[in-house]
């Protein structure tokens, strides 16, 4: 993807997004386009000003699940943490875009966190909806992985020139609604951006998704514009969320969106069932519908690339 | 009339009209055995999503989604804990009036119980 035939190779693969055995997503001055793994994994690797890194994106691991279509989901989430460790370039660290439990309760909080902690990498934590059901709503979460965060959870941080923003879009859910950050969080998220240099690429990652996939089944965060207005200005802007345990992708100005499959369980794509919920897939077909997302930057070739893979991959 | 047998007169009185009161009391329970309705919770969505009842009712919520939900007035009058599959949530009526409410992970699915004096 970095080398002269990166177009030829971007053409033929644009379609390859949806194939399911893992899809490079990258985009380069805007552009967004769809690559394949193997392909991407073939590219030559070219010395850049500064190292590039890779980091990992786990989602909606909903540890505690035990109904069809996954007995396990303590399991299938060790499956996807021992995917994490046997990567080929070790990430320099791993988000969690939420639902990290199905109950929030405190054994499948304290099972995550063990499981994690296998990695050997820091983790970044968000809460989804299924992290809020403590009868103080939310604080069990906050207590154990929201250490330092601001209001219901969000945070911002810097890692080699890359500006992360975590931002939480589960808290406070208005009836008739679909996701939303609040007043008080987007006041935060302009002052978190002022005084920052547009060409600061920007990572920002939250559970439900950043634009609307499907209203009928609330798959979007109803104040999510008034977040977006405040990026438009960055050069590279990244959004990756969870939530609806499939890959969708979007590219709007040089904001690209993305969402990660779960480590539990599939749910149908939009509209193609009564409701969302968990799709009863049959056994030897749950592994292929579940997954990782491993994220790479190259400082100075600009390119942000977000390889899927899937357990059985 | 002597004193002691005035006393006694207001005793039984007394004891008469509270056995009336009892037995009244009796009569209006049987007559007000509280209704009971059922709200299912299936494909995320409240069915009925508006179910009109009398004064007094128990709505009952079930949850048959593998997934779970909660049942939260909008007016804060009533809020379940969240309920995995199967579990039930029970809230009486006891004032009239029209209590809309959803569910707090999934605010699209929302639902309304009026209760009729």
């Amino acid at each position: 993807m970095l080398d002269g035939d990166h177009e030829t190779r971007r053409h033929f693969l644009k379609c390859m997004a949806w194939a399911g055995t893992g899809a490079l997503f990258a985009f380069n001055a805007g552009v967004g386009s769809s690559i394949g793994l193997e392909s991407a994994l073939a590219a030559p690797v070219r010395s850049t000003p500064s190292k590039p890194f890779t980091f990992v994106q786990l989602s909606d691991s909903h540890i505690g699940f035990n109904k069809p279509p996954n007995s396990d989901a303590r399991a299938t989430f060790r499956e996807a943490v021992a995917k994490v460790k046997a990567l080929a370039v070790k990430p320099d660290f791993i988000i969690h875009t939420g639902d990290v439990s199905q109950l929030s309760r405190d054994d499948e909080f304290d099972d995550a966190d063990q499981i994690l902690k296998e990695s050997g990498l820091p983790v970044f934590y968000i809460p989804g909806e299924h992290d809020m059901l403590d009868p103080d709503g939310g604080k069990a979460f906050l207590n154990r992985f929201g250490k330092g965060t601001r209001g219901a959870g969000w945070y911002s941080f810097d890692h080699r020139g890359v500006h992360f923003v975590a931002l939480v879009n589960v808290a406070d859910l208005k009836p008739g609604g679909m996701g939303n950050l609040g007043a008080k969080q987007l006041k935060w998220l302009k002052s978190d951006l002022d005084g920052r240099s547009s060409s600061t690429p920007i990572v920002v990652f939250a559970h439900i998704p950043l634009w609307t996939v499907y209203a009928d089944w609330g798959w979007g965060t109803d104040d999510s514009a008034e977040a977006l207005k405040l990026l438009a200005r960055f050069g590279s802007v990244t959004v990756l969320n969870g939530h609806i345990h499939q890959i969708t992708q979007k590219v709007e100005g040089r904001i690209a969106f993305h969402t990660a499959r779960s480590t539990a369980f599939p749910q149908p794509a939009p509209g193609t069932a009564p409701s969302p919920g968990p799709l009863r897939v049959p056994a030897d077909q749950l592994r292929g519908l579940l997954g990782i997302t491993d994220a790479m930057f190259v400082r100075g070739q600009q390119p942000i690339a977000l390889v899927d893979s899937t357990l059985s991959a | 009339m002597t004193r002691a047998f005035k006393i006694l007169t207001v005793q039984a009185a007394v004891l008469a009209t509270s056995t009336v009161m009892m037995s009244a009391m009796a009569t209006m329970t049987r007559a007000a055995t509280p209704a009971a309705t059922a709200v299912r919770i299936d494909n995320f969505t409240f069915k009925d999503a508006v179910v009109t009842v009398k004064r007094g009712t128990t709505v009952t919520w079930t949850n048959g989604d593998d997934i779970p939900h909660t049942v939260v007035a909008k007016d804060g009058s009533f809020k379940s804990k969240v309920l995995d599959t199967g579990e039930r949530f029970s809230f009486t009526f006891a004032k009239p009036g029209q209590f809309g409410y959803y569910c707090s992970l999934h605010p699209h699915m929302t639902g309304t119980i009026v209760v009729k004096a």
